[in-house]
């Protein structure tokens, strides 16, 4: 079903005719509002005025994660603090975290385009919706929250974990859509055959996925697994949340991007030069309608292409394929953002040990786990075994202080960890995502 | 007085501890007493060795990482009840045992109890009042 199919099935042309209002407003009134994009645009030489087609965003500079940091937590916010209503924040494992807000008119947008997302994985007013999403500052638990109210579904908002009591309840309440990680849902199926609770004795039949990578392996087993079809959906906190982009039930391939609310690009990933439709690279995105903190071409990191065909579905947007690859080494366990710098971080911090390091990142059924091997120095070594459990623990318990993830720590002998020559492979990624 | 041992950290990896004995072998050095302590993810190995230094420098040279300490060594009669009569020493003067091992000299003579105190002073104090017999680095090294 199709949640706003004025919108969402609108001919190509008038779409663009649309987004280039809406992106020469959205530029006036950044530029007009927020200082720091003020002064990056007039160092890159532009103006609003400059904008006379959609392709003259190419002028206009980059924002990125570091410009959003410099900001923090409030400076891009293009309204006063009165009429910011909600704010969420990142998980934000990289110094400081990213904060967002939105007005009374993001929030409705923000349900909207969730309604329509939930629409597309076939949700309809008489499902029973279980968000198993975290709520909080997160935005994957209010995002979908609010999407699924304002679809009419009957939301159980019950949040992450107390997985047994989530198989109850599915069990109790009649459950027929699960809104969650692909991560979780995995877990989820776990523990049900564990209590040899059996998933087609459930009303459950549907699952909304996203806030991480997955593949379409991990989507098999989902699906055959639990008993249901299983969605993908993709969103950022700094573009809105989850609604950027939406899979539908009727094709399973290719999200279906909100076009007519965010404007995206294909970059080349090192020059950063625009490509084609169709090429493979860094996706940008320009939010086109958003009022307390819109973004200008937002470097994602995640790598996709455009998708111009027309889906079955008939939504006339633009999809992309599922994103399962990132332009800078950042890996995500256990929905916590985690880049190897941070750990090296750690490691560089306790004294004696050498700076040679190696992460491997397995998943054992749903759970992520990660191993960082550390070599022994002579100035490190003890004869006793209580040192050494000493300076493992004294590595985790840093790693565990910074990410909030307890790592395995594992001592290795000098010189074991392969030295490259280039840039050294620090991260060994055994998930088959 | 005490007695120079090798520590060798070993990997959680098969062949480790051949590769050890090899290098040793090569070098023509020998083993008086050995230990091994294990854990789910490493191990240390301990020994006492015939030319600490050299056997140091060849497992160096192969890639170990080495360390030198210090161990007690008390001899005992190889006769039932000796290390009871050490360990109520011990106990006594509140030592903390970090680790032990033992030897046997030659089979009903005396035995060798190496230990690796916390307060190695104090107890070199207390086995020297108990009236046993400490043994020096070379005295352990020319058995």
């Amino acid at each position: 079903m199709i949640w706003n199919e004025e919108n969402e099935t609108r001919p190509r042309e008038e779409l663009e005719v649309i987004q280039l209002q809406r992106l020469q407003a959205q530029v006036a009134r950044v530029y007009a509002t927020v200082p720091y994009y003020r002064q990056k645009m007039d160092e890159a030489g532009v103006s609003p005025g400059d904008i006379r087609k959609i392709s003259d965003i190419r002028r206009l500079p980059f924002t990125t994660k570091e410009d959003l940091r410099q900001n923090y937590p409030f400076g891009l916010f293009t309204v006063p603090m009165e009429r910011i209503v909600r704010i969420h924040a990142s998980s934000g494992t990289t110094g400081k975290p990213t904060v967002v807000g939105y007005t009374k008119r993001d929030l409705k947008l923000w349900a909207e385009l969730m309604s329509r997302t939930l629409s597309a994985a076939g949700v309809t007013s008489r499902d029973i919706v279980q968000n198993a999403y975290g709520y909080g500052l997160f935005t994957g638990g209010l995002g979908a929250h609010y999407g699924a109210e304002n679809l009419g579904c009957a939301v159980i908002p019950i949040s992450g974990g107390n997985t047994k009591r989530q198989i109850q309840i599915m069990q109790d309440f009649g459950t027929t859509v699960l809104l969650s990680t692909p991560s979780y849902a995995l877990n989820i199926a776990d523990t049900m055959a564990d209590l040899g609770v059996d998933p087609a004795s459930l009303k459950l039949r549907v699952g909304v996925f996203g806030a991480e990578p997955w593949s379409e392996n991990m989507r098999s087993e989902i699906e055959n697994r639990l008993k249901i079809k299983a969605i993908d959906i993709y969103g950022l906190s700094e573009i809105i949340g989850p609604g950027v982009a939406a899979e539908c039930l009727e094709e399973q391939r290719g999200l279906h991007i909100m076009e007519d609310h965010f404007l995206p690009e294909i970059v080349h990933r090192d020059t950063f030069e625009p490509l084609a439709v169709g090429e493979e690279g860094e996706l940008v995105f320009t939010t086109l309608t958003k009022e307390a903190f819109p973004v200008i071409r937002y470097r994602t990191k995640d790598i996709a292409r455009l998708i111009p065909e027309v889906c079955t579905c008939g939504r006339t947007f633009y999809r992309m394929p599922k994103v399962t690859g990132r332009t800078d080494d950042m890996m995500i366990i256990r929905g916590v953002n985690v880049f190897p710098s941070q750990i090296e971080e750690v490691i560089m911090g306790v004294e004696g040990v050498e700076p040679h390091y190696q992460i491997i990142v397995t998943r054992q059924g749903s759970l992520d786990n990660i191993e960082v091997q550390v070599e022994v120095s002579e100035e490190v070594f003890s004869d006793q075994i209580k040192n050494l459990e000493n300076l493992s623990k004294r590595v985790q318990g840093s790693i565990k202080d910074l990410l909030g993830i307890t790592c395995k720590i594992s001592l290795v002998e000098p010189k074991t960890i392969q030295r490259s020559e280039g840039k050294a492979q620090r991260v060994i990624d055994r998930r088959k995502i | 007085m005490q007695v120079r041992q090798i520590a060798i950290f070993l990997e959680n990896r098969s062949g480790r501890l051949a590769d050890i004995t090899h290098t040793l072998a090569k070098n023509a050095i020998n083993i008086r007493a050995l230990s091994l302590a294990d854990t789910a993810d490493f191990g240390i190995l301990r020994m006492v060795v015939s030319d600490t230094d050299r056997a140091a420098k060849a497992l160096k040279e192969d890639g170990f990482t080495v360390g030198i300490t210090e161990v007690t060594a008390v001899e005992v009669p190889d006769k039932p009840g000796s290390l009871d009569a050490i360990l109520q020493v011990v106990n006594q003067s509140r030592l903390n045992v970090e680790y032990m091992y033992a030897f046997t000299k030659q089979s009903g003579e005396t035995g060798l109890l190496l230990f690796r105190f916390d307060n190695p002073k104090t107890a070199c104090r207390a086995f020297a009042e108990a009236g046993f017999k400490l043994l020096s680095d070379e005295e352990v090294h020319q058995l």
